[in-house]
């Protein structure tokens, strides 16, 4: 789908001159001279540009605002690079984004660091880092230091990216994976399975009727919206009152008692959703039921794995979470997630109980029940 | 989904239930032969549902649990090789061999690459000219066809460089087995829906009647599992023993001819080692002598002297044939899960010990 209006154009990056020398990375653009330093100056700052980046210094000094910060770093690699529905810059930018937001952080500040593999195209670089500011802008953050360096032919798959992040929490939230509770529900923002199958659809060559698209996205703005309507159900008139009187979204609640919020969030990347819920019914010590039939799935993902026999619920997200928080703020959150463009498809899935704690069951298709346990390792298509 | 929603069907479930409550009377054990029933039962928890008069025991018609060590050994032995690349469906990689699975093998850099069909394999070799490229051809009747395909291609295309680790199997040599052996307590049998679609079930006629036992031919999905269960206890109840088909939308008595006449025209019967069980005459299928050049284990005969340790706790060899349940063994849950798996029944997604360990947790 070329009309995607918030994806970069991929084909209008060209060549700034002082590299158009280079159709491709060179050992010498990890070398600390010259060609780095053109590499610097003519592609990554006018890309990121930004006051903390062109500080230019060893490190780069940053002014956090008051209160808990959240800190994260996650690092990329995926082949291919680009695929339907994303690139490996965008899932730099939004895994580390997301990984904050997860926490109720309101993300801030990312580094990235770039292993490039020698012999790869500047022209795919200038891609990538075109998709990165882009997907700077739209999660509202600014990328304020970086690192280069090149790896010879053969040692690397192109390029891997390292994003580090820095996000403030505000004052008042606590999600945690220890935090739920037996009576909290279960939350997914949308379908699930959609990034692993399209992945693999490229890599194997899989097509189908509709492509499928990677749902490649930052999440932050979601869990502010959810953030924001888990308060509201829970806040007094008073303030109420103050959050009308023109306070930042969540006010300062650190002087009150603090106010019931969401319990827990995960994005469901890695291992999907059966891993998410087996981490947070561990953490919480707890156990979670939920059906099956409720969780959105596309019909073409759901194909492709009956093709594979892989399982939806297994299978990885870039731009879903679960959340797990109490029943009562559930219709208030549930209903701002599905005004959000990445929560349309949002669900309650099912609830946390006391029963067998550690241990996640499904009520499956035919009225049965199952327990979803952790993936073992790498996720391998049947035989037959 | 179209033709698979249907089958998972909570009303449809519910009513091939009660018919099977009205029409049993006393206890009956059943064994699913494939490994992707037991899978559908467990992951749609079937066996919870079923009267408690129905024991189902699983069978050995897990592909990747039956391979031998033997052979799993010669795939490890064959894929660190610096002049193979090895190529095999993604669930046999996790399978321990005697000291190391293909993973660790990959780890250390062999080149092992996990392919969707032994076509793939045809491709790889076809790429890279200056490798020898073995493709390790598992499974039962299902997989023969395909596989025997890539031997086919490769001679007319002269691809001399692709050969096959060969480790067929077949489900009716598992079945006579099953019933010669002096402790079975299987009552019926649910014939596996996959294998009858490609063999069709004419031969499992002279079994029914040889062991007087009824084979139903049955399907994968819940309500197809259903439907397969009630016609074999019908048959229990009335004291028949034949042939029927549960599985009508996908198998015929002749089965698929075209499949079945390239399968003998690549391999012939042979003795096989099914792990855990040991080797049953004429169970399995060898390349016939004119497709020589394409057998991984003459081209490189060195593999053919190792020597295998099978782990001493693993009971798998009792599961396989229905004795022992999962959880009766000692080491389940233990020292073997899917992570640190002892025999072949913990790693594959149809192995009966992994399919146990993964959805049945809850009951222990």
């Amino acid at each position: 789908m070329e009309d995607m209006t918030d994806k970069p154009n991929l084909l209008g990056w060209t060549c700034p001159r002082p590299l158009q020398h280079y159709p491709t990375i060179v050992m010498g653009h990890g070398a600390g001279g010259k060609m780095m330093a053109d590499l610097i100056e003519h592609l990554f700052a006018p890309a990121f540009d930004n006051e903390w980046l062109s500080q230019m210094g060893d490190s780069t000094a940053l002014e956090l605002p008051a209160g808990k910060t959240a800190f994260t770093t996650d690092s990329f690699v995926v082949s291919p690079l680009f695929f339907p529905g994303g690139n490996i810059g965008e899932l730099a930018v939004y895994g580390t984004v997301n990984d904050l937001a997860m926490r109720g952080a309101k993300p801030l500040y990312l580094s990235a660091g770039f292993i490039l593999e020698e012999g790869l195209p500047m022209e795919t670089l200038g891609n990538i880092v075109t998709a990165m500011a882009a997907a700077c802008k739209k999660a509202g953050v600014k990328i304020a230091t970086g690192d280069t360096k090149v790896v010879q032919k053969g040692h690397g798959d192109g390029i891997y990216i390292n994003t580090s992040g820095l996000g403030v929490i505000p004052a008042g939230v606590d999600i945690g994976p220890a935090n739920a509770r037996p009576g909290d529900v279960v939350l997914v923002s949308g379908t699930m399975g959609d990034h692993g199958i399209a992945i693999m659809s490229v890599r194997e060559g899989l097509t189908f009727e509709t492509e499928i698209q990677s749902d490649t996205a930052p999440l932050n703005g979601l869990v502010e919206a959810m953030l924001a309507n888990a308060m509201d159900g829970h806040r007094s008139p008073s303030h109420k009152s103050k959050k009308q009187g023109g306070h930042a979204p969540f006010g300062d609640l650190s002087a009150g008692p603090p106010l019931p919020t969401i319990h827990c969030l995960r994005d469901a990347t890695r291992g999907g959703l059966a891993a998410v819920l087996n981490e947070l019914a561990g953490s919480s010590k707890v156990g979670i039921e939920f059906d099956e039939r409720k969780v959105p799935i596309r019909p073409e993902v759901n194909a492709a794995c009956e093709m594979l026999g892989l399982d939806p619920l297994y299978i990885a997200n870039e731009g879903k979470l679960v959340a797990i928080l109490p029943e009562e703020m559930a219709g208030n959150v549930l209903a701002a997630m599905r005004r959000h463009e990445y929560g349309k498809e949002a669900a309650i899935i099912g609830g946390v109980v006391s029963e067998h704690p550690g241990l996640v069951t499904a009520k499956t298709s035919i009225g049965g029940m199952r327990v979803v346990d952790v993936p073992a390792g790498e996720l391998l298509p049947r035989i037959c | 989904m179209k033709y698979i929603d249907e089958y998972r069907d909570a009303d449809l479930t519910r009513k091939l239930l009660a018919d099977i409550k009205r029409t049993i009377t006393r206890n009956w054990t059943l064994m699913e032969v494939c490994g992707g029933q037991t899978h559908s039962i467990i992951k749609s928890g079937l066996d919870q549902m079923l009267p408690p008069e129905i024991e189902l025991v699983h069978g050995p018609g897990c592909p990747v649990c039956v391979t031998p060590l033997e052979q799993v050994d010669k795939a490890i032995a064959l894929a660190s090789r610096p002049d193979v690349i090895f190529t095999s469906y993604g669930d046999m990689l996790r399978v321990p061999g005697s000291t190391r699975d293909l993973f660790a093998v990959k780890a250390a850099g062999g080149d092992v690459r996990i392919v969707y069909s032994p076509l793939d394999a045809l491709k790889i070799a076809r790429d890279n000219p200056g490798k020898t490229v073995v493709f390790f051809a598992i499974g039962f009747e299902t997989t023969a066809p395909a596989n025997a395909m890539a031997v086919l291609q490769a001679k007319a295309r002269g691809l001399t460089n692709f050969a096959v680790l060969v480790s067929h199997v077949t489900v009716p040599a598992a079945i006579s087995a099953l019933m010669d052996s002096p402790d079975v307590r299987v009552d019926g049998f649910l014939a596996a829906g996959h294998v009858c679609t490609v063999m069709g079930f004419w031969e499992y006629e002279p079994l029914a009647e040889k062991y007087k036992i009824p084979i139903v031919v049955t399907g994968f999905e819940p309500v197809d599992l259903l439907h397969g269960i009630l016609k074999c206890i019908k048959q229990l109840e009335a004291g028949t023993h034949t042939v029927e088909n549960a599985y009508e939308r996908s198998v015929s008595r002749e089965g698929n001819k075209p499949a079945q006449a390239v399968i003998r025209q690549v391999f012939e019967m042979t003795d096989r080692a099914w792990r855990g069980i040991g080797i049953i005459p004429l169970s399995g299928y060898r390349l016939r002598p004119e497709f020589a050049p394409f057998d991984a284990e003459l081209r490189f005969p060195e593999v053919q002297t190792i020597e295998t340790k099978e782990s001493p706790l693993c009971i798998s060899g009792l599961v396989l044939q229905g004795r022992k349940k999962p959880s009766e063994c000692p080491a389940f849950g233990r020292e073997c899960s899917p992570q640190t798996p002892l025999g072949a029944t913990m790693v594959s997604s149809e192995g009966a010990c992994a399919a146990y360990y993964r959805y049945g947790r809850y009951d222990r």
